[in-house]
């Protein structure tokens, strides 16, 4: 069987096992919904009235009858309802979630557009001063958890500018791209500095490994100019692991980034999932998480079928 | 093992990587053993938020405590959560990694959709969730960065075991009527050291920086201990009055996730054998 039809009828399963496993993990955390929901004011709840609460967001049930009627609405578009939101979770999770994917995207157009380069220019300068650094700043830059960097940019930028970010209320790109960009530049930074680092040495060790084989020496003994062997020959094969590479991270940011959001007061994803769990509010969580993992599968997926479409010997190769 | 200490010694990037993690292995030490310039809990009123000076090197915090202090006890209870964590992924990995490649079938099935299903979680994210559900501390932030990186040790030992059951030496042993055990203790394990030694390098690399994370969050170590995470969350609102509580637990950070980086980058190399010939 072809493997990513194999992958496909493993897709459901996976799914389900996600969906089970933060159902359950959810409902042990300690303390019941009704009361994070309400935090002091639960008090005052009449018995009666924490009954009907309970009973309105399906509380009320045992596991069993809450996970299949939550599983019976999933499979029809409903996620539930959120007890801190009150609304329907899909509501919730399309409003958070353009941020986490404009974050994403930004951070991976800056490390493609960082990465790439440099780690061609480092792998053709191989063990000259500018290679080695290359490699130092990409060592440190995967070095360097990203909201170690969020932090420190936050400080040299008030610091050396005597200017904070703009951390009032977010602006969707729609309504004003610029206001939005301006938010958005220091965290996608932020994000796309390790995810840089990261394409550079990728990139870098392709290339060199690349360089050696055959078909570049044999171009270059044609006349071939040394550049042109370069962009036309080695780069199109030396993009491959990059592109696997790339699209993993981006399936990752695609969860949310839940400490830079934190740092740079984002309302994304990742931030709301957090705040979802420490509020023990079930649908939201459960919802939220079923969403970045069927994305995080989906960007798996299409990357394993681009790396087949990319690199011919992969196709034909089917087992 | 002493020889493979003499190759890391030898390699460039090697010799670096073990140098900072022996500079921090042993403030990770001092830190732990309450061998600090100071007591990291003393809290001295009159010499608050002061810069870098010859009493204290790293100047002192809110509270004024010493920051070099802090420091040490901090790393030391990185490096705790991290070796035990990683420790607990490892041989967990290794076992379900091994035992999936030799029964495979129903079993290698089970095991590894339910990797699957881990790995489709954010790693900060499951491991927020399972805190909250044990309550934050050492132990359960231990346990947390354990069954995040599990999945990724059962894969890593998984691959290379799957190959390694079909050659011919593990069929010799198996016809001499070796026990299954053995074989895979033996046999399949030690030709997985090599992958595995670089992958637990790289492990305590994520590990110290979900660690750090954690505790950022409020979720890890609970204040008054030290921890690398809290310093840097405390030091988020004195950043423009006292950069140095900034600054000393980011490069500390930095440095200490590093040192894990380039070790494991030399253990690549002198691991493989394809490497290691153009090493030679």
């Amino acid at each position: 069987m072809p493997y990513p039809i194999k992958r496909l009828l493993v897709f459901p399963l996976v799914m389900l096992g996600v969906a089970i496993f933060v159902f359950v993990a959810i409902r042990l955390v300690p303390g019941d919904a009704i009361t994070a929901m309400l935090g002091t004011e639960s008090g005052l709840l009449t018995p009666a009235q924490r009954e009907s609460l309970s009973a309105y967001f399906g509380l009320d049930q045992n596991w069993f009858v809450q996970f299949w009627r939550w599983l019976a609405g999933v499979l029809q578009g409903d996620l539930g309802i959120s007890t801190t939101y009150g609304q329907p979770v899909m509501t919730i999770i399309w409003e958070h979630f353009p941020l986490t994917l404009e974050l994403a995207v930004l951070s991976m157009l800056i490390a493609l557009i960082i990465g790439i380069p440099a780690g061609i220019y480092a792998a053709t300068n191989k063990d000259r001063p500018s290679d080695l650094i290359v490699r130092i700043v990409a060592m440190f830059g995967q070095s360097t958890p990203s909201f170690v960097v969020g932090l420190l940019l936050v400080y040299l930028l008030s610091v050396g500018f005597g200017v904070l970010p703009e951390m009032g209320t977010f602006v969707p790109i729609t309504e004003d791209p610029v206001a939005n960009l301006a938010q958005m530049i220091l965290p996608a930074i932020t994000l796309g500095t390790a995810f840089a680092a990261a394409v550079i040495r990728m990139s870098r060790s392709t290339m060199l490994d690349i360089l050696q084989e055959d078909y570049v020496r044999t171009a270059r003994s044609k006349g071939m100019p040394r550049r042109r062997v370069i962009w036309r020959h080695a780069l199109p094969n030396a993009l491959i692991p990059v592109i696997t590479l790339s699209g993993v991270e981006f399936g990752y940011l695609l969860g949310g980034a839940v400490l830079v959001e934190q740092i740079f007061a984002l309302p994304g994803l990742g931030r709301t999932v957090l705040n979802a769990i420490l509020q023990r509010d079930y649908a939201l969580v459960q919802g939220s998480v079923l969403f970045i993992a069927f994305n995080f599968m989906i960007v798996n997926l299409l990357v394993d079928l681009a790396y087949a479409a990319l690199d011919p010997r992969i196709r034909f190769e089917s087992k | 093992m002493t020889a493979l200490l003499k190759d890391v010694a030898r390699h460039p990037s090697g010799r670096i990587g073990l140098a900072i993690f022996i500079v921090f292995l042993i403030a990770a030490i001092l830190g732990k053993t309450g061998l600090t310039p100071y007591d990291p809990l003393m809290q001295d009123r009159v010499a608050r938020l002061q810069g870098p000076s010859n009493a204290h090197w790293f100047g002192t915090d809110l509270f004024g405590r010493d920051v070099l202090s802090r420091l040490m006890e901090g790393i030391g209870q990185s490096f705790i959560i991290s070796f035990f964590s990683v420790g607990v992924a490892s041989l967990l990995g290794s076992v379900l990694g091994l035992t999936a490649a030799w029964f495979s079938g129903l079993w290698d099935g089970v095991v590894m959709r339910f990797m699957d299903v881990l790995l489709a979680f954010p790693a900060i994210l499951l491991a927020l969730l399972i805190i909250t559900i044990f309550g934050p501390g050492t132990w359960t932030s231990v346990l947390a960065i354990a069954i995040v990186y599990a999945p990724i040790f059962t894969r890593v030992m998984r691959g290379p075991a799957l190959s390694l059951r079909r050659r011919d030496f593990v069929d010799a042993a198996r016809t001499f009527g070796t026990s299954r055990s053995y074989i895979m203790t033996r046999h399949l394990g030690l030709n997985l050291v090599a992958p595995l030694t670089v992958q637990i390098t790289l492990a305590l690399a994520w590990a110290l920086v979900t660690e750090a994370g954690l505790s950022f969050l409020g979720l890890g170590t609970q204040p008054p201990n030290a921890s690398l995470g809290l310093m840097l969350a405390d030091a988020r609102n004195l950043m423009e009055m006292a950069p140095w509580l900034l600054w000393v637990p980011a490069i500390a950070l930095m440095l200490a996730v590093l040192s894990f980086n380039l070790l494991g980058d030399a253990l690549r190399d002198i691991l493989d054998p394809k490497t290691r010939r153009r090493l030679a």
